[in-house]
C-alpha cells in the first residue's frame, strides 16, 4: 500500500474524535417531529386532521338534537374522523423513509435503527396526544357554542375513564398503523391495506352468524366498537381489545420492528 | 481512513460482492472504479451499515461505522443524491441533518453557500431541483457535520462540467487538508484526473488496486516512428514486449528512456514517445472489467 507524499497541513484523523458524543435521543425526537409536518404530504394530513375536528363539531351543533348537545356528545362527534386519519400519520412516519427513500441518510446518520423507531413512535404518539387534547377543546368550544346559540343541552358530565377511553382508542389506531407501516415500508400497499383489510374482516364476522360470538375477540373494529357506542370501555371490553389488538397490532408491531432492524436499505 | 477486509454479500447463489479489500488513506483520493453492477453502491452500503455483509468487515477511522458515535461528524456520506424527500427545500434537507448532528443552524447556510445553492435555491423543493443541484445538496449534506472522511457514490452523475471541475477542487483541498476521500464512479476519465489511488472492480471482485503513477507505468508508453518495421526490431531485440495501436505505432511495456535508448542503438528516428497515460488507463479498464475477465492483475 502507498501513502501520499505529500505532507499533510495537519495530522489526519486517524481515530474518531473523542469529542464526540453519541446523538442523544432528544435530538432524535426533535428531528422525528419536524419530519411529520415539514413535508406537503404531513403539513396537510395534520391540517386535515385539525380542519375535520372542527368541522363534525360544527356539523353536530346545527344537525343534532338540542337536548344531545352535550360534551361527551361533542367528543364522540370527533372520535370518528380522527380514528380513521390518525393512523396515516403512523403508517407514513415509517414508510416515507422507504418510498422517498430518506433512509439511506437516516440511518447513516444514526446506524441504530431500535433508536430511530423508538424516536418516530415517540414522535406519532407524542402527536396523536396533540391531536386528542385539540379535540376535546374544540368539543369544549363545541358545547359552549350549543348551550349559547341552539339552546342545547350542554351537559359538562364526563369521567375520567371517559377521556382515558378516547386516549386508548386513538393511540392504538396511531401504533396499528405505525406497525403497518413497519410491516410492509409502502406507503401505498400500508394505507390500503389498513383500511381494507379490518373492513373486510368486519364484513366476514357480520355475515357470518355463526362468528359473531368470536368477533369480539377477533375483530378489533368489535372490540372497540363501546367507545363508539358507550364512549367508555367496560369489563369484558378490555379483555377483547387485549386479544384483538394483540392480533392486529402487537404481532404486526413486533414483525414490523423486525422486518425494520434487519432491512436492506436500498435506493433503488 | 478507510479499511474494508474481505467484504462479501451474496444474494441467494449470487455473490455480487466478493472479497473485497482495500484502504482508503488520509491526506489521498481513492477513486473506486468499476461498471455499472460490478458491486460499488453495495460495498459502500455495507461500510456504512445499510446492507448487512454475509462476511468479512469494514472499520473507518479504525471502528465499525456502526459504532461511530455521531457518524455524521466523523464520516460524511452521500450514497444517492435523488434519494431525498421532493416535498422538503433543500435547506430544510440540510437542517433535518445539522439537528442531528447538533450542529449550529449557521452551518446549514455556510454549506449552501459552499456548493452554490445560496439564496432562493436553498428555498425550492428537492423536486424541483435538476440532478446536478441534488448532487450538490448531497455534497452539502456530506461536508455538513465537517467530517474527516467522505464517501461519496457517483458524486459527479449529473453535474455539468464546470460543476466537475468545482467538485474536483474541493475534493482535492479536502484530501490536501489530511481527508480521507473515497469516491466511485463508472467513468475513468472522471476520476483519473483527482484520483491519487484507484481500486477497480469487476464483477464483484478487485480486479487492481494500486497508486495512480504505477497504474499509467504498468499502462506502458506510445512510440511512433519515421519506420514501424525498424522500430518492431528494435523492441524485440531489447526484449520489451508491445502491442501495435493504429497509425503505425505501438505501446510498449517500457520507459520512455528505455525505448529512446533501444531505438538509438540502431538509429531509428523515433517521431512520438509518451506515457500511454488517459488512453492506455481507458483500456486497461476495460480489459479489467471485461466481463470475462476476473484474475487480479498486478499492477
Amino acid at each position: 500500500m502507498t501513502t501520499t507524499t505529500q505532507p499533510p497541513l495537519f495530522r489526519p484523523a486517524a481515530l474518531p474524535d473523542p469529542g464526540v458524543a453519541a446523538v442523544p435521543f432528544g435530538r432524535l425526537l426533535r428531528v422525528e417531529l419536524r419530519k411529520l409536518v415539514d413535508t406537503r404530504a404531513g403539513f396537510w394530513l395534520l391540517t386535515a386532521i385539525g380542519l375535520i375536528t372542527v368541522a363534525v363539531v360544527v356539523v353536530f351543533l346545527f344537525v343534532a338534537d338540542a337536548d344531545q348537545l352535550t360534551y361527551l356528545n361533542f367528543v364522540g362527534a370527533t372520535a370518528t374522523p380522527q380514528s380513521i386519519l390518525l393512523p396515516v400519520l403512523g403508517i407514513l412516519a415509517v414508510t416515507a423513509e422507504w418510498s422517498q427513500r430518506t433512509g439511506l441518510v437516516t440511518f447513516t446518520l444514526e446506524p441504530s435503527r431500535l433508536r430511530v423507531a423508538v424516536a418516530k413512535l415517540a414522535a406519532v404518539v407524542l402527536v396523536g396526544l396533540l391531536a386528542v387534547l385539540v379535540a376535546l377543546g374544540v368539543a369544549a368550544l363545541g358545547n359552549l357554542a350549543g348551550s349559547l346559540l341552539m339552546d342545547g343541552d350542554g351537559s359538562w358530565a364526563f369521567e375520567v375513564a371517559n377521556v382515558r377511553d378516547f386516549f386508548v382508542l386513538q393511540l392504538l389506531g396511531v401504533v396499528q398503523g405505525f406497525a403497518f407501516g413497519m410491516l410492509l415500508m409502502s406507503s401505498a400497499a400500508a394505507i390500503v391495506l389498513y383500511y381494507v383489510v379490518p373492513i373486510a374482516w368486519t364484513a366476514l364476522f357480520s355475515m357470518v352468524g355463526a362468528l359473531a360470538d368470536a368477533a369480539p375477540w377477533l375483530d378489533l373494529n368489535t372490540a372497540i366498537a363501546p367507545a363508539f357506542d358507550q364512549q367508555t370501555f367496560q369489563g369484558d371490553d378490555w379483555a377483547h381489545i387485549a386479544v384483538t389488538a394483540t392480533i392486529w397490532v402487537v404481532v404486526p408491531f413486533v414483525l414490523g420492528l423486525v422486518r425494520l432492524l434487519r432491512r436492506e436499505v436500498k435506493s433503488g | 481512513m478507510i479499511t474494508v477486509e474481505e467484504l462479501t454479500k451474496r444474494y441467494g447463489a449470487h455473490t455480487s460482492v466478493d472479497r473485497v479489500s482495500f484502504q482508503a488513506q488520509p491526506g489521498s483520493v481513492t477513486g473506486f472504479l468499476g461498471p455499472n453492477g460490478a458491486g460499488k453502491s453495495t460495498t459502500m452500503r455495507m461500510m456504512t451499515g445499510l446492507t448487512p455483509p454475509s462476511a468479512g468487515r469494514s472499520t473507518i477511522l479504525g471502528v465499525p461505522y456502526a459504532r461511530l458515535p455521531n457518524p455524521g461528524r466523523h464520516v460524511g456520506v452521500l450514497l444517492d443524491a435523488s434519494a431525498q424527500h421532493n416535498g422538503r427545500t433543500g435547506r430544510e434537507v440540510l437542517r433535518l441533518g445539522a439537528t442531528v448532528m447538533g450542529l449550529p443552524r449557521r452551518r446549514v447556510d455556510d454549506m449552501l453557500e459552499t456548493v452554490g445553492l445560496s439564496g432562493s435555491e436553498g428555498d425550492r423543493r428537492v423536486g424541483n431541483y435538476s440532478l446536478g443541484m441534488r448532487q450538490r445538496l448531497g455534497i452539502a449534506h456530506a461536508l455538513l457535520g465537517d467530517p474527516p472522511v467522505l464517501i461519496l457514490d457517483e458524486p459527479a452523475n449529473g453535474l455539468d462540467p464546470a460543476g466537475i471541475h468545482w467538485m474536483r477542487g474541493l475534493l482535492r483541498g479536502f484530501a490536501d487538508r489530511g481527508g480521507t476521500v473515497l469516491l466511485s464512479s463508472h467513468l475513468l476519465h472522471e476520476i483519473e484526473v483527482i484520483a491519487d489511488h484507484l481500486v477497480v472492480i469487476g464483477r464483484g471482485v478487485i480486479v487492481a488496486d494500486a497508486s495512480k503513477a504505477d497504474l499509467l507505468a504498468a499502462a506502458g508508453t506510445v512510440v511512433r516512428a519515421l519506420d514501424p518495421v525498424a522500430l518492431a526490431r528494435c523492441l524485440d531485440a531489447a526484449g520489451y514486449s508491445y502491442d501495435a495501436l493504429p497509425g503505425d505505432a505501438f505501446v510498449v511495456d517500457a520507459t520512455a528512456e528505455q525505448i529512446a535508448g533501444a531505438a538509438a542503438v540502431r538509429g531509428v528516428i523515433v517521431t512520438e514517445l509518451r506515457s500511454a497515460d488517459g488512453a492506455g488507463l481507458e483500456d486497461l479498464f476495460l480489459q479489467l472489467t471485461a466481463d470475462d475477465s476476473r484474475e487480479k492483475v498486478s499492477a
